[in-house]
């Protein structure tokens, strides 16, 4: 565990740059994260994934599968890619500030 | 030379990430399908490029007329530890397969024919074996939509270039 600066915040994240504590997360650690992963800009769809993917985290203790987020957030598979396309639940999780997803699907 | 290469190797340049797989898909069980599926689309999940070759038996899983009822095999599967002779039961594999499928609805695992469908969503390749297609008589109106293409292997290996091949 170490510790990162996002958008003028320290906040505690893991070696691969996943906040620990969902808590210290902002919109503008989100739009900072995203930054660095390549998508310049989040759209109002990249937020609708963003915002399922943090509720259910913080609802249900884990990270939905990409298939619930398929079917659930109202952005289908296909869209999820092209959003998302080095791996709309990792990133997704990423950005929402919540640990990376330990599932297999 | 070697040596001095595997010492600066060893000395912690981490390993090339991964970025492509193809998936060879040979078999026709549950239990042979769904490993090459989950690889395939684990593998998309990480933002990696895979594409999925469906050959011999493995054609059944992009078979529209046989993706739903693909069986978990019970005779010859010590993996199951149920005696020889109970594996062979009439209606044995179909209920080995409900108990597992119900098993996998819980873990979020879908049925193969959506799996297959979310994987080609996921923009991964899904291709049958040409050799294959025409040992089984079959044509491209039996497969499901997401097939690409019924490709020779070595157009496989075309498309499998500069990538990590994973047989199943």
């Amino acid at each position: 565990m170490s510790s990162a600066t996002y958008a003028g915040a320290d906040v505690e994240v893991d070696a691969e740059g996943f906040l620990t504590d969902p808590g210290q997360w902002n919109e503008q650690i989100a739009a900072e994260i995203a930054a660095q992963a390549g998508i310049e800009q989040l759209t109002d769809r990249h937020w609708q994934v963003v915002r399922f993917m943090r509720d259910r985290y913080l609802s249900t203790g884990s990270a939905p599968s990409i298939r619930t987020l398929g079917k659930a957030s109202g952005v289908p598979i296909k869209e999820l890619y092209e959003l998302f396309p080095k791996g709309p639940a990792k990133l997704a999780a990423k950005i929402g500030g919540i640990p990376k997803p330990r599932g297999c699907i | 030379m070697s040596t001095q290469q595997q010492a600066t190797t060893g000395q912690g340049t981490p390993p090339e990430p991964i970025s492509k797989v193809s998936i060879i898909v040979s078999k026709g069980s549950l239990e042979g399908i769904y490993p090459a599926l989950i690889m395939g689309n684990g593998a998309r999940m990480e933002g990696i490029e895979a594409n999925l070759f469906f050959t011999f038996f493995g054609l059944d899983a992009i078979n529209a007329a046989k993706h739903e009822h693909v069986k978990v095999a019970t005779v010859g599967n010590p993996g199951l530890h149920l005696a020889t002779w109970a594996g062979g039961v009439p209606g044995i594999s179909a209920l080995v397969t409900h108990r597992l499928a119900a098993e996998m609805e819980k873990l979020d695992i879908p049925p193969i024919p959506e799996f297959v469908e979310m994987i080609a969503d996921s923009g991964a390749g899904i291709y049958a074996c040409k050799a294959s297609v025409d040992l089984f008589s079959l044509s491209r109106e039996d497969f499901i939509p997401q097939v690409e293409d019924i490709i020779t292997v070595g157009e496989f290996y075309g498309l499998a270039a500069g990538g990590q091949i994973i047989f199943t």
